[in-house]
């Protein structure tokens, strides 16, 4: 029997039990379409953790004061003042070849206002600089140049989401705004980076960090009340950044062997990557649980097609007389649970597509089609037609032809 | 020329829990190509063994059969099959067509599993339920056909292949007189082709269609006589 009429025979038998079909196939569907999901899930999350240490600016070492230690109880990070502007310059200077660009950014919320509307958004108070490490251009009017972002004037440059709270939509440059009363003028407005897990990244506001100390903060001071973005010559030198860095700021700082730094230098990509690892066994667990769920789909098939010999004997029994051989009649409801397999295999794999856009909207992570996955499952999904079939096709073979023909149903 | 059907001593014995049935004990039966022949007999008598066997469903447990010259009482399952579908046409009491699927395709089913291709089966299975007169019948299901027509769609479909032999296990058990007419016509035309008509009942005026008349008690022949056919009448 060629393989075309043996899958026609198949597709007829599965369609005269429509509900039945839906019913046993809902078990693969379900199955596979978890996997999916799942496996979509875990990618999408560990996307966006990625994206998030990602927009600060690839290549990037955080550095910030140390904790305040006092009677033995600690402090927070950045509790402590400890960095200087001038530790800032000292890497700077080119000293520390593992350093291309280094960035100050002080950061606190704040309420601003246009003559229409106003908001409350975080403030920045940075150089120039920053808008290149964290690949940030203006897509409105501009960022700062170098004087600008070393000065002490009254300009900003705003986050999308901000231009549209504070103008809608006219365009912002060259408008003023007041940031905790006092006023200043719009000069950029910049690119959208969108939503992010932590947040919307467009609502937020760029003032040059000395204007920042004198109108937010408690005037311009000896020491960093902030972090520091540190941007490394390459990526794979994090170890060796940190190493230059600390050595340089504790020579600084006149600290000895036994003291311990009285600043952190943090990598986010390390943190990025801690965050994926646990991301990935989460996904990993719920993957396994969503094959678990696969196997008793696959249960529910061999149950269902045991059902079907034993109400089908008779017809097995004539179709023996007629000249079926043995390997005739297993090839049949073999190809039967594959076909039900590979049918609920594939509504599996677009419910589990569904589920993972889903949940991507709703996570505000990206959509991820795992192909790959995908692949695997459709042909585990055929796999589990064919060993959960073989039982019933094989006793469905070794019926005796005379006593199927009798048999009464 | 060999006879078509030769059996040599065929014994056939069951074990049904305990108990050793011997339902056939000795039988020895030569039949000649293009003849018919009735087995007779009781339940019990041991014919539904018989045509079992002769029909390639069963085997002997001993003794020797022989058909068309080949030994088939100790192939394999499979073996069995390949010479059924090509030696042997069923035609069941209870018609035995699959419900919910068209007499056509019915019909189709033997060619099927001799791996003809679909145009050539649907070509023979159209000519086949010519044969039978039920050639507008082809796209109708078995539920919605008589019991009459079922038979002879299940004739046609024993035809298909074109086998040499037609076994008939109460063909009429569940027509009515007319019809059960009608169907011994087509049979009786069948052996006037060529074919070997084997038919199994308990019924004396439907053993009288045939040219011999074989009677089975307790697993033996009693009785091997030829006689001269009555003719069925052809419904109009």
């Amino acid at each position: 029997m060629n393989v075309f009429t043996t899958l026609k025979l198949a597709m007829r038998a599965l369609w005269r039990n429509k509900v039945r079909t839906l019913l046993t196939m809902a078990g693969i569907i379900f199955g596979i379409g978890a996997v999916i999901a799942m496996v979509s899930g875990g990618q999408g999350a560990q996307q966006a953790v990625k994206d998030v240490f990602q927009s600060l600016g690839t290549n990037v070492l955080i550095l910030t004061n140390g904790s305040q230690r006092s009677f033995g109880a600690a402090g927070g990070a950045g509790s402590r003042q400890s960095l200087t502007w001038d530790d800032m310059k000292a890497l700077e200077t080119g000293e520390l070849t593992t350093i291309k660009w280094v960035a100050p950014m002080l950061q606190s919320r704040a309420q601003i206002a246009s003559e229409d509307a106003n908001w409350n958004t975080t403030v920045v108070g940075t150089t120039a600089i920053w808008f290149t490490i964290r690949n940030w251009p203006a897509v409105k009017g501009t960022a700062f140049d170098e004087d600008t972002g070393n000065g002490n004037g009254k300009v900003a440059v705003i986050g999308n989401t901000v231009a549209v709270q504070l103008f809608g939509t006219s365009n912002p440059v060259g408008q003023n705004i007041r940031i905790a009363g006092q006023p200043y003028e719009v000069i950029g407005v910049l690119a959208t980076k969108g939503q992010g897990p932590m947040g919307d990244y467009d609502d937020t506001l760029v003032i040059p960090v000395k204007t920042y100390e004198q109108r937010l903060s408690k005037g311009l001071a000896k020491y960093i009340n902030g972090q520091v973005l540190i941007s490394m010559v390459t990526d794979d030198i994090a170890e060796r950044t940190m190493a230059d860095v600390t050595g340089l700021l504790r020579e600084r700082h006149k600290l000895d062997a036994s003291d311990e730094d009285d600043f952190r230098i943090r990598n986010p990509a390390e943190f990025a990557q801690a965050q994926q690892d646990s991301t990935q066994r989460i996904a990993t667990l719920l993957a396994i649980v969503a094959a678990v769920s696969l196997f008793v789909g696959g249960i529910g098939v061999m149950n269902i097609m045991l059902v079907s010999v034993i109400e089908r004997t008779r017809e097995i029994g004539i179709r023996m007389a007629v000249g079926a051989k043995p390997i005739d009649v297993m090839t049949q409801f073999l190809v039967e649970s594959l076909v039900l397999a590979a049918l609920g295999g594939v509504l599996g794999l677009g419910l589990g597509a569904g589920a993972a856009k889903y949940m991507a909207g709703y996570f505000g992570w990206k959509f991820f089609y795992p192909a790959t996955t995908a692949a695997i499952a459709f042909l585990v999904a055929g796999g589990v037609g064919v060993v959960f079939g073989l039982y019933p096709a094989i006793r469905a073979s070794r019926l005796d032809p005379i006593t199927a023909l009798r048999y009464e149903t | 020329m060999a006879a078509l059907i030769e059996m040599r001593g065929v014994e056939r014995t069951y074990v049904m829990g305990d108990n050793l049935v011997h339902a056939l004990r000795g039988v020895d039966l030569t039949i000649e190509a293009g003849t018919s022949i009735a087995i007779m007999g009781q339940s019990g008598s041991g014919k539904s063994t018989m045509m079992n066997i002769m029909g390639c469903l069963d085997q002997p447990t001993r003794g020797s059969y022989l058909l068309n010259g080949k030994d088939v009482a100790r192939l394999s399952r499979t073996q069995l099959a390949d010479v059924r579908g090509r030696m042997i046409g069923f035609v069941f009491q209870s018609f035995n067509l699959l419900s919910r699927t068209s007499a056509l395709e019915n019909v189709e089913m033997p060619l099927m599993y001799q791996g003809i291709p679909g145009r050539e089966r649907h070509r023979r299975a159209l000519g086949a339920l010519a044969a039978v007169n039920l050639a507008d019948r082809a796209d109708h299901h078995s539920s919605q056909l008589s019991g009459g027509q079922q038979q002879r769609v299940a004739i046609a479909r024993a035809l298909v292949g074109e086998a040499p032999v037609i076994m008939a296990d109460e063909p009429t058990g569940n027509l009515d007189t007319r019809t059960s007419y009608e169907v011994m016509a087509i049979l009786q035309g069948l052996v006037d082709q060529g074919k070997t008509v084997i038919l199994v009942t308990h019924e004396a005026d439907i053993a009288a269609y045939a040219s011999r008349v074989v009677m089975l008690r307790d697993g033996l022949i009693i009785d091997d006589k030829t006689q001269t056919p009555v003719k069925a009448e052809v419904a109009a």
